[in-house]
């Protein structure tokens, strides 16, 4: 079945109360297909047909806020479009469950896959969770809502799946049965609703005398979601056998050279970390799967012995001190005096495809580089010119 | 703002900073933002209502004796009722 599809089905049997979304390529097979299933009568559910991404995410909140719950879908220039509400809907501490199709923000206009959308839109506050495979879009999508929604945790929560590299790729995947995603996931009862039984006001104004506090309380409230995530992804494994980690290690046993991945380019890097291994080359490969909260401890831990870090960006930070996630870990490994060098590639722009090749020549070029070489805070990977 | 009672701590914040005690808006009393306030002159005013109607706050009351006036606990000075009366029965005077 095409990922996105799995996507639209993993949420079908979560039984959302409210789906509001727009079409935008790479994604819109996602909201559509669930628009069949909600016609075919196979999901009793609102799905609103909004005029724009802006509207999607202001309905699903309204509809968060009314006690529902709520999933929507979009993509870049979509995202952006969303941007205004994005970090409402975390201060709100609203359970929107949100799949991201990540697609490269225009200019130029372009609809296929990297990290740009979701980077923009890192710091609104809301759990991100990088799929890397069919399985583990649907997995997520199905864990989301039990996070999002656990009393302690109460963000939204968006899951990203890599556009056209994922959504539109066919796989063999495992559904869970309706039945078992209903014992995982209970009924949704909200911390507080728009019920006039209890009126409450939600999303009003700040002065200067509360904001500070409130903002702390919000970021306590997505630094310690950690837990109920690492708690889920336990029961997880229990009740379906398959394991998630923060950052998932790949024959990292005695990796001198370690690579990290963000999304569908750890399968690609799977492979050429294989070859290098048959040719006994220490490299090994981490597969990050949690970068909000940022997964601090299990990065530390993940590169302990590990004397050469490559990090993989798919986006681009303009003028900034190195790609997204190169920068963001750089920033948490610096006060670690036994940290790895840390070299950061950006490729994979705008769908530009990312091989096994590739990988070999990256992880090469840097195992083998000469230490008196000067080191760019990033480097541009398969640009004509460069 | 001396009525308004702040949470001490960021840990006191409400989840979402949601406000669970109805109708606690008038718990704030607008009125000291005020630089000017609403005077009628009861010889002038023909009772037509308009000036109710329009005030943003909604704090213009009718008295018992058909006459209006502002509720200076809200009234945060604006003028618009000077500015729609129509036989000129309101003047904005300076506060103080």
């Amino acid at each position: 079945m095409e990922i996105a599809l799995a996507a639209a089905e993993a949420a079908a049997l979560c039984r959302p109360d409210v789906i509001a979304a727009y079409p935008i390529t790479p994604n819109t097979h996602i909201p559509e297909h669930l628009s069949d299933i909600v016609a075919e009568g196979r999901l009793d559910a609102e799905f609103i047909c909004v005029e724009s991404e802006h509207s999607a995410l202001s309905a699903c909140m309204g509809a968060s806020g009314a006690g529902a719950r709520v999933f929507t879908a979009t993509s870049s220039q979509g995202l952006l479009y969303m941007a205004e509400i994005m970090a409402i809907a975390s201060s709100m501490r609203l359970p929107v469950v949100m799949a991201l199709g990540n697609r490269a923000l225009s200019g130029p206009l372009n609809i296929w896959n990297d990290h740009s959308d979701i980077m923009s839109q890192r710091d609104t506050g809301w759990i991100s969770l990088f799929a890397s495979h069919g399985q583990e879009v649907i997995d997520m999508v199905i864990q989301s809502f039990r996070i999002a929604e656990d009393r302690d945790v109460m963000l939204p929560i968006n899951i990203n799946l890599d556009g056209f590299q994922l959504t539109h790729v066919v796989e063999v995947m495992d559904f869970p049965l309706q039945e078992e995603v209903d014992a995982f996931l209970p009924v949704y009862k909200p911390y507080a609703s728009l019920h006039p039984d209890h009126p409450c006001s939600m999303g009003t104004l700040g002065l200067p005398e509360i904001f500070a506090e409130a903002t702390r309380a919000r970021e306590a409230a997505v630094v310690n979601s950690r837990k109920t995530i690492l708690k889920v992804w336990d029961e997880w494994e229990k009740r379906f056998g398959r394991r998630y980690e923060p950052i998932e290690s790949y024959k990292m046993k005695g990796a001198e050279v370690a690579v990290l991945t963000m999304g569908s380019m750890g399968e690609t890097a799977e492979v050429a970390i294989d070859a290098l291994r048959e040719k006994g080359v220490p490299v090994g490969l981490l597969k990050l799967k949690l970068w909000r909260p940022f997964p601090y401890e299990d990065l530390q831990k993940a590169v302990k012995g590990v004397k050469s870090l490559i990090v993989m960006d798919r986006a681009v930070s303009f003028g900034g001190p190195g790609g997204p996630v190169a920068s963001e870990i750089r920033s948490a490994l610096y006060d670690d005096p036994n940290r790895p060098d840390l070299t950061n590639y950006i490729f994979g722009l705008g769908g530009r495809d990312v091989t096994v090749e590739d990988f070999i020549t990256m992880i090469d070029k840097v195992r083998l580089a000469d230490k008196k070489r000067p080191k760019e805070h990033y480097e541009f990977y398969g640009v004509r010119g460069e | 703002m001396a009525n308004k009672r702040w949470p001490e701590n960021w840990q006191d914040v409400t989840p979402g900073c949601i406000v669970s005690e109805p109708g606690s808006a008038s718990q704030y009393h607008t009125g000291d933002w005020r630089a000017q306030r609403p005077i009628w002159d009861n010889t002038k005013c023909i009772k037509c209502g308009v000036c109710y109607i329009f005030c943003p706050e909604g704090c213009i009351i009718e008295k018992e004796d058909g006459f209006f006036e502002a509720d200076l606990d809200y009234c945060k000075g604006c003028g618009i009722c000077a500015h729609e009366c129509w036989p000129l029965a309101i003047k904005m005077v300076e506060e103080g």
